[in-house]
């Protein structure tokens, strides 16, 4: 057992060493601070600027929380501290069903509807014109994806605190309302940060959902309703031509170590801030 | 003074407390005794109706606390919490500081304008329960590194916090090592000036010691209730001079 677990351990090392050694060429010619912060995309000319694709994947991801987020930490909180019985049997695999949906169907849900909500209903409103392939029907396919992870994540969590805290809580003259905003969600919090970090990992590598809506336009979004690109969908796009040019495959390469590594970093910060709540209340 | 009168409690198709009926006098410990499930705890949860968080719970009759009635539908829970505090079996410090812990409910209750009464307030209750001098310097530091006779005494200052008229005792000192549990106990019986306690216990010695009057609950049923002299040495009823003689516990 310690063979395969430090066998699953490895396996992340050997991934990074993959894609690094696969990358090499591309950062032989320019160094990583250019590749990260130049705008150029033109494979042809042999120029790979990868701002454009990295503040699509942040554009999305931060929409997509921010909308999820609340959302799913509300959800959680009604079913489980007030919904009653009949509703929680209902919900629960209805939870299940949506988060084992095929990314594909939440990527034609957001062409069907999204989209055109976006663009006929949303965009008049501030700009002339959009088709509605933007950050924002990113944001929402891919938020709409996380919840189901979240809600099951922070019924979990939440289900985990002990009935006497609360009670404790109760009996003190307090609302359920103040037990769970100053006593689950205080008790939870290092909880909900983990899991809100697993789903910001998720909605950063969603790639087929996030391609179908996101317009694919190469440039920087300033805005919700600018178009986006971001790097799963690039490599997914690119990647059957890759080999037609040189240099393509290992730009390529290097756009999916960005994405490990800012995986990699979420998860390494989400740690620390973890280690440092649970030093201060241990 | 709280005067229960034909309590019935049911949760799912169980009927848990049978036709009760006991007046719970004030400014006096009384001792609820009994074997282990005969609704002793269900009872004590009725009263500061905790027993609401129970799925399927259905309550019948009137409990009249200070004239009111608890299980009426314009009753103030919230309130009524307030005024009935509860100790548990377990210390349950929330996930706060020490300081936090005793002011929590003050806060919730909106007790104190100036942060200097509450400060005072919080200091006053801790030197209650004999804590305040035994936490020199770490009231900022997180309730749950205290031992677990001081997080129980922690529980006990911050349900005094919240200036209740009665408290509820579970078992609260069954948990304990044999000093601190000592220790809580003799609080209680110094409580008993300003406050009603009504406890639940396992250990007849301890009722002995400290009851002044006893409630005998078996099967959901109130066998026996009066003062303490009278219920321990005159057991009126059988089932009192069994349990009382050790024939079942």
């Amino acid at each position: 057992m310690l063979v395969l677990t430090l066998f699953s351990v490895l396996f992340v090392a050997v991934m990074f060493v993959g894609l690094y050694l696969k990358s090499a060429p591309v950062l032989e010619g320019k160094s990583v601070w250019t590749l990260l912060t130049a705008s150029e995309w033109r494979p042809m000319k042999g120029e790979f600027g990868f701002f454009p694709f990295i503040t699509g994947t942040l554009w999305a991801t931060m929409v997509a929380i921010l909308l999820a987020l609340p959302v799913s930490l509300l959800t959680a909180i009604y079913l489980t501290e007030y919904a009653k019985p009949v509703v929680k049997k209902f919900v629960f695999p209805a939870l299940d069903i949506l988060a084992g949906l095929p990314s594909v169907i939440y990527g034609v849900w957001g062409v069907l509807v999204i989209v055109p909500w976006i663009s006929q209903r949303v965009a008049p409103h501030f700009v002339e014109f959009s088709t509605g392939y933007t950050v924002m029907a990113a944001g929402i396919v891919l938020g709409v994806m996380v919840i189901p992870l979240l809600v099951s994540l922070f019924i979990e969590i939440f289900s985990s605190v002990p009935k006497e805290l609360r009670e404790a809580s109760l009996s003190l003259g307090a609302t359920r309302w103040q037990t769970t905003r100053r006593v689950v969600l205080r008790q939870t919090l290092p909880g909900i940060m983990a899991s809100t970090v697993l789903a910001i990992s998720r909605a950063m590598g969603e790639t087929i959902a996030v391609l179908m809506v996101c317009g694919c336009v190469i440039g920087v979004p300033h805005g919700l309703l600018d178009a986006c690109y971001p790097l799963p969908a690039l490599i997914a796009n690119n990647y059957g031509e890759m080999l037609s040019m040189p240099l393509y495959e290992s730009a390529l390469m290097f756009a999916a170590l960005i994405l490990f590594v800012v995986v990699l970093i979420f998860n390494l910060l989400s740690r620390m801030v973890l280690y440092r709540i649970e030093k201060k209340n241990a | 003074m709280i005067e229960i009168q034909n309590l019935n409690v049911y949760i799912k198709d169980n009927h848990i407390l049978k036709n009760v009926n006991v007046t719970l006098p004030e400014k006096q410990i009384t001792c609820i005794i009994g074997p282990s499930g005969c609704g002793k705890s269900t009872l004590l949860r009725t009263l500061n109706r905790l027993i609401d968080t129970t799925e399927e719970v259905r309550l019948e009759g009137r409990i009249m606390v200070d004239g009111q009635d608890s299980l009426g539908h314009d009753a103030e829970v919230t309130e009524l919490r307030r005024k009935i505090g509860l100790v548990s079996q377990r210390p349950c410090p929330l996930p706060m500081s020490i300081f936090d812990n005793v002011a929590y409910g003050c806060r919730i209750n909106k007790m104190f304008k100036k942060r200097r009464e509450l400060i005072y307030h919080v200091r006053q209750n801790l030197r209650a329960v004999g804590l305040l001098d035994e936490i020199k310097g770490r009231i900022r530091t997180p309730a749950a590194r205290l031992s677990i006779g001081q997080q129980q005494r922690l529980c006990l200052a911050r349900s005094l916090a919240v200036q209740p008229a009665y408290i509820l005792a579970d078992e609260a000192t069954s948990a304990l090592d044999p000093i601190s549990a000592k220790t809580v106990e003799d609080l209680f019986v110094k409580l008993k000036e300003e406050y009603s306690i009504i406890m639940v216990t396992h250990t007849l010695r301890q009722a002995l010691r400290i009851a002044d009057n006893v409630v005998f609950m078996y099967l959901g049923e109130i066998i026996e209730s009066g003062p303490a002299e009278q219920v321990f040495h005159h057991p009126q009823h059988e089932l009192t001079q069994k349990y009382l003689a050790g024939a079942f516990s």
